[in-house]
């Protein structure tokens, strides 16, 4: 079985934590030159298994082939020097460093003893133009976008002989045009003899890369098959563990509240220079869509009415009274929830157990008195944890210890809690799998069903037009359109729309 | 070879066996409580003959640390929110002459009034400086700390200031009821207090989850300004009674009392499991850690070590003790 055209070969791999099995004798095989999609649920053992590759965990049992020869990999060092190279999803960069300090980092290229910083210059430059991108290696990362620091890490990676690379969803933070160059650039190296191991939950991008795919579901190898051979349908089924049907169409929901006062209206709001004179009103029972490029404002927008950042002009109304919105508290107390972009950072305080998490914005409705009633907060927050199907060991259990997309529902199930009248949520299934997010998407058409109105922001069109009733697209910090979802025929109108077109 | 056996959810495991609870069981949590049990064991083995098991011993132990907890149980809201207070010792010493005046010139009430606004005007400026100013906690109050002190030893030109109320000197410090000293219910009443509001009110947990992640808790709707700007006030005051303390006891007020002992609290929380980068913290850890140190100086004395060699011990077993606890 030990043909020898396996760049890597992970054999029996088990893995436990604290005695939770998490991998559960998995058998992994990356071909040379290949892109291997590695796929499952959220919590499935995708990131463990490809840590225990790189060094970072070690596996309880199993055994790991580099070229057919076995190898201990101990440690990230141990990884490197066998050819396993990482794009961290938390970038591995020193932010003060230029692009070539940062791909020579403990490997400089010396002079007479000194680090010759012109000869690393010029080796990341060369390093890129086998890449065929433009990179100025002179730059200072910290004032580079996302892409670039991806790019930059694949160069470092590359500079290290890496001959298997790890990507565990790299296109999260690109734009469109960007993921295009990211999947290019890995056409190039695949044509080098590199293979790719590749994590998404995106299928569309696993389908357009990806050679084979390997599926995990609850910590087992379900099945390794050539993408041509299996049907989308299997694939979603093998992730999700059961089959979801018509999750992505969008069903005309009966009109509510009909015409009546608006339950949240907005008037030239104003704030920097992303969010430029936005107008428009939201009716109870509607969910709004919003579409627009990277940077077009809509993250900003979003801050902006939860008070985050402070207004220069404008009127937020909500049930046609004017609200004073100066702080998130101030949001908080009118009616309205934020589910931020980035949970890690700003939705989450990961040290914190997920009881914790999800009560912090609760603690006045559970306190008697001066204390806090922590029987009342139990109760509370584990029929949360119920509502929205969050996986958790334990309530006690750091928020950390989740897998991505139980972090999301748990940020999402901490706001629900506060039974918000307007519900903000900016792209609420990044990282999440596709059972999960036809769930959080019923989740918003219920919400949106008891009354509350919805405002959705997501790069990904196809959901965007599965819940939202209207859609509003931005431009620069403006409103360039607001479409009834009646007048958006098919994804490929709305993008047009988005462009400016 | 594909297998399709669909399996039972990986993360509701069954309930585990005795066995595995206890591998689960994250000892390094309660390292102090260890450390403090095996310190205690072994000096009472050692030095049974010294006395160290007696009452007294025992009672001096609390009372020696009494001021350090204190202090510490104030320290522990502003390392718990991720910032640092390093000038709490010179706050006391500073409420301690001004205290001292105060009664001299005024009687008891305003003397004490005088003390507790020392340490609101200290932790308001402190607070003020770092909530909205965003300078970092570690400069503003390690240049609080030389004011504090400066102004304390300026005011009195380097004299003590005798303080003859005995009402005063009874209540904060020199006086016993029953058989327990007057230090040691101080520095139970504030642990008692420290604890409750930490653990088991809104405020407690604001602190903690601004420590643990403050644009979280700005997206959640907490006011961390206003969060930072309360613990150092806290901070302050606590501080300002530990001054008080020293002052009854020592029934004078003076610049040098309280010097130094911004370090001792500050080992005390970290030795009591506080996170040193802010977002977990408990006031009984705290409480244990304070002891610990007390318990090592008293041992340390009665096995006859002198003050040098106390010194290198006591640093020794406080980077033990915090290197068994740290995470891995
Ligand atoms: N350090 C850890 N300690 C304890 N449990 C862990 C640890 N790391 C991961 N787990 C658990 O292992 C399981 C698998 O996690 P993993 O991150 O590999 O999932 P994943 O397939 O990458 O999911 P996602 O798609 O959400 O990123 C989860 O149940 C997670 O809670
Ligand atoms: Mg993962």
């Amino acid at each position: 079985m030990n043909t020898p055209d396996n760049a890597v070969e992970m054999r029996s791999i088990s893995k436990g934590f604290n005695g939770i099995p998490v991998l559960n004798e998995v058998d992994f095989e990356v071909r040379r030159g290949e892109v291997h999609a590695l796929a499952g649920g959220n919590g499935a053992g995708k990131s463990t298994l490809m840590k225990i590759l790189q060094g970072v965990y070690q596996a309880d049992t199993g055994k790991i082939l580099i070229d057919g020869k076995p190898v201990a990999i101990g440690s990230i060092q141990d990884a490197k020097s066998a050819g396993i190279g990482m794009v961290f999803q938390e970038f591995s960069l020193v932010p003060s460093l230029t692009v070539a300090q940062n791909i020579f980092l403990a490997s400089e290229p010396l002079a007479r003893g000194l680090i010759n910083d012109r000869e690393a210059v010029r080796r990341a430059k060369k390093l890129f133009d086998e890449m065929e991108v433009r990179v100025d290696p002179k730059a200072e990362v910290s004032r580079l976008g996302t892409a670039y620091w991806q790019l930059t890490e694949i160069a470092k990676a590359l500079s290290q002989n890496a001959r298997v690379l790890i990507m565990d969803e790299p296109t999260a933070s690109l734009a469109k045009h960007e993921t295009e160059a990211l999947f290019e650039l890995i056409e190039r190296l695949k044509a080098r003899g590199i293979s790719i191991i590749y994590i998404s939950h995106r299928m569309d991008e696993v389908y357009r890369i990806a050679d084979r795919i390997t599926i995990l579901r609850d910590g087992r190898r379900l099945l390794t098959e050539r993408l041509s051979d299996v049907a989308p349908e299997q694939i979603v089924e093998g992730i999700v563990g059961r089959k979801i049907e018509g999750q992505l169409a969008y069903r005309a929901r009966a009109d509510l509240a009909g015409g009546g006062v608006p339950l949240l209206e907005v008037r030239g709001l104003t704030s920097g220079p992303r969010v430029r004179d936005v107008s428009f009103a939201l009716r109870p029972g509607e969910i709004l869509g919003v579409a627009g490029l990277m940077g077009s404002g809509r993250t900003e927008l979003a801050r902006t009415l939860f008070g985050i950042d402070k207004a220069t002009s404008g009127d937020i109304l909500i049930k046609g009274k004017k609200v004073a919105i100066g702080s998130p508290q101030q949001a908080i107390e009118a009616g309205l929830a934020l589910i931020p972009e980035d949970r890690r950072a700003q939705g989450l305080v990961l040290e914190h157990s997920v009881r914790d998490n999800l009560l912090l914005p609760l603690l006045g409705k559970i306190s008697r008195g001066p204390l806090l009633d922590l029987g009342e907060g139990r109760k509370l927050s584990s029929s949360l944890i119920e509502k929205l199907a969050v996986k958790v060991a334990h309530p006690n259990r750091p928020v950390r210890l989740l897998s991505g997309g139980n972090q999301q529902k748990v940020v999402i199930a901490k706001w629900m809690g506060t039974d918000p009248e307007v519900l903000i949520l900016d792209e609420p299934t990044a990282g999440v799998d596709i059972g999960t997010k036809s769930e959080i998407l019923d989740m918003i058409r219920d919400l949106a069903g008891t009354g509350k109105a919805v405002i959705v922001i997501s790069s990904e069109y196809p959901e965007l037009l599965a819940v939202s009733d209207r859609v509003l697209v931005l431009k620069e910090g403006s409103v360039i359109q607001d479409l009834p979802r009646g007048d958006i025929a098919d994804e490929e109108s709305l993008q047009l729309a988005v462009q400016g077109v | 070879m594909s297998k399709t056996a669909p399996q039972p959810v990986l993360e509701t495991s069954a309930s585990p066996n005795f066995g595995e609870m206890l591998k689960r069981l994250d000892w390094r949590r309660y390292v102090i409580y260890i450390g403090f049990v095996v310190v205690f064991v072994f000096f009472a083995i050692l030095l049974h003959d010294q006395g160290f098991l007696s009452a007294v011993n025992l009672l001096n132990i609390f009372r020696q640390t009494a001021t350090i907890t204190v202090i510490a149980v104030g320290m522990t809201y502003v390392i718990a929110c991720a910032e640092i207070d390093l000038s709490v010792g010179s706050t006391a010493g500073l409420s301690s002459v001004v205290t001292a005046m105060a009664i001299a010139q005024w009687g008891l009430v305003p003397g004490i009034l005088a003390g507790l606004a020392t340490g609101v005007a200290v932790g308001a400026v402190n607070g003020g400086l770092v909530s909205l100013l965003g300078i970092p906690s570690f400069l503003v109050t390690l240049g609080m700390m030389g004011i504090a002190v400066g102004a304390a030893q300026w005011v009195t030109a380097s004299a003590p200031q005798p303080i003859l109320d005995d009402t005063f000197n009874t209540v904060f410090g020199s006086g016993n009821i029953g058989p327990v000293p007057g230090l040691v219910l101080w520095s139970a009443l504030f642990v008692a207090a420290g604890a409750v509001v930490l653990s088991r009110t809104k405020f407690g947990r604001q602190v903690l989850a601004t420590g643990g992640n403050r644009t979280a808790a700005d997206f959640t709707g907490i006011n961390t300004k206003r969060i930072k700007f309360q613990v150092l006030l806290i901070s302050g005051v606590v501080a300002s009674v530990a001054g008080m303390l020293y002052a009854g006891r020592l029934q004078s007020g003076r610049f040098q009392w309280g010097t130094g002992d911004e370090l001792s609290a500050i080992a005390a929380v970290i030795l009591g499991g506080t996170s040193l980068f802010g977002g977990s913290g408990t006031v009984i850890g705290t409480l244990f850690g304070s002891l610990l140190i007390g318990l090592i100086n008293n041992g340390l004395i009665l096995a006859g070590l002198d003050s040098s060699q106390q010194q290198v011990v006591r640093g020794a077993i406080i980077i033990l003790a915090v290197a068994l606890a740290r995470k891995k």
